[in-house]
């Protein structure tokens, strides 16, 4: 059990995939200019995070991994350069999914979320996460729990930087840096805030 | 296709309307792998190669494909160049090949690719489609290779591997800053690249 809020925790605050990893940058700068969208967004990645990391876990496991098609009689496959191709697959049907699911059973929900459904697929941050699942070699247990954790992660950074930019409507910012350029001064002051999570160690 | 229009087409995205300081495109997993210049060498060739190719096959098919599946045939073309960077950085440079770990397959959400093919290569030829996508493969690569020239020589005394100003601790008189190397500075730079160019253009300046 331990292990687990370990592997939580350090999804969220020190391997924060938007402050530690630069994942899903576009979208974190280009849809960060109020904490209510933020937020949708926010939601969305965790749920979208929770449901792909552990499928395509699945998929690695039982289709991917050398050796893993013994199952099915045969004995020496290794079919891990089909990997990138399947886990986009996977996560763009996943969203096209969660999207009618929502649209069918939760209508609220489904027009809180709106747009930010299909700007999903091609968030870094999904693909980053399945991964550095593959990478880290995780079991199912742990890709759920590192499913959840990164996508908390990802949102509670997106929702504090809209916090911050809300803020800096009141700031006198010289014009050169205006926008876009202070955004980047600023997600760079609070990844370095992160870094002070980096010696945490449960 | 008169000579003029292809050296705009080539040109424009390197300064006028550069895709990661101008359109907020594909800044994701292109930063975690400046903190050295060979790396993020690397890392634009391999982007340039997908972009260029993408387009020009994206514009190949352009009207053959369905505007309803569009994405994903798109997604489809994108991750198959992708495979193809993969594994032959794998078998021919293992060793770079491991430093950038998963940014190699990030390339396919790497927001340019996907943005060029909608924007440009769906509406233009093939050849213009290629040119557009070598002048934003370029553009991208400026600002990389810039953010990590200045992160290698600052953060660690070095450019491509070789020692230009001796370090403190091995008896020369520069103290690296350390900061350089860690993920934030990569925010720091190209925020005050953006300044630059901004001062340069000053037509981009945002209006808020």
């Amino acid at each position: 059990m331990e292990h687990y809020l370990s592997l939580f925790i350090k999804a969220i605050f020190i391997e924060n995939l938007a402050l530690a990893f630069f994942l899903g940058m576009c979208t974190f700068l280009a849809v960060s200019k109020n904490v209510k969208t933020a937020f949708g967004l926010g939601l969305a990645v965790v749920v979208i995070q929770s449901i792909t990391i552990p499928a395509n876990n699945l998929i690695y496991h039982h289709l991917l991994k050398p050796g893993a098609l013994t199952w099915l009689g045969v004995e020496d496959s290794d079919l891990r350069f089909l990997g990138l191709i399947s886990y986009i697959g996977v996560i763009a049907a996943m969203v096209q999914i969660l999207e009618m699911t929502l649209d069918r059973f939760f209508p609220p929900l489904y027009n809180a979320l709106g747009i930010f459904l299909p700007l999903i697929t091609v968030n870094c941050a999904i693909l980053g996460g399945s991964l550095f699942m593959v990478e880290r070699d995780y079991n199912f247990a742990e890709s759920v729990v590192y499913g959840v954790g990164s996508g908390v992660g990802w949102a509670m950074a997106i929702v504090a930087l809209a916090g911050i930019r809300e803020k800096m409507k009141y700031s006198d910012v010289p014009d050169g840096l205006k926008g876009l350029g202070i955004t980047f001064i600023t997600v760079g002051l609070m990844a370095l805030a992160f870094m002070a999570f980096g010696g945490i160690d449960l | 296709m008169s000579e003029s229009k292809s050296r705009e087409v080539l040109w424009s995205p390197v300064f006028r309307n550069n895709p990661i300081a101008l359109q907020i495109l594909g800044i994701c997993s292109a930063l975690a792998v400046t903190s050295k210049l060979e790396t993020a060498v690397v890392m634009s060739l391999a982007v340039t190669f997908v972009i260029a190719c993408s387009n020009a096959t994206v514009s190949l098919i352009r009207s053959v494909i369905p505007s309803s599946i569009r994405i994903i045939v798109q997604m489809t073309i994108i991750s198959s160049l992708v495979i193809l960077v993969d594994q032959f950085l794998q078998a021919y440079f293992f060793e770079i090949s491991k430093q950038l770990t998963v940014f190699v397959g990030l390339i396919i959400t790497n927001c340019i690719v996907m943005g060029r093919a909608e924007a440009f290569a769906m509406k233009n030829g093939v050849g213009m489609s290629f040119l557009d996508g070598i002048g934003n493969g370029l553009g991208y690569s400026l600002i990389l290779i810039v953010v990590g020239f200045f992160r290698e020589l600052l953060g660690a005394g070095a450019i491509w591997g070789y020692t230009v100003f001796p370090l403190a601790r091995d008896g020369g008189w520069y103290v690296p800053n350390g900061l350089m190397l860690l993920p934030p500075s990569a925010f720091f730079l190209i925020g005050l690249f953006i300044w630059v160019l901004r001062t340069w253009n000053p037509e981009q300046v945002e209006k808020d």
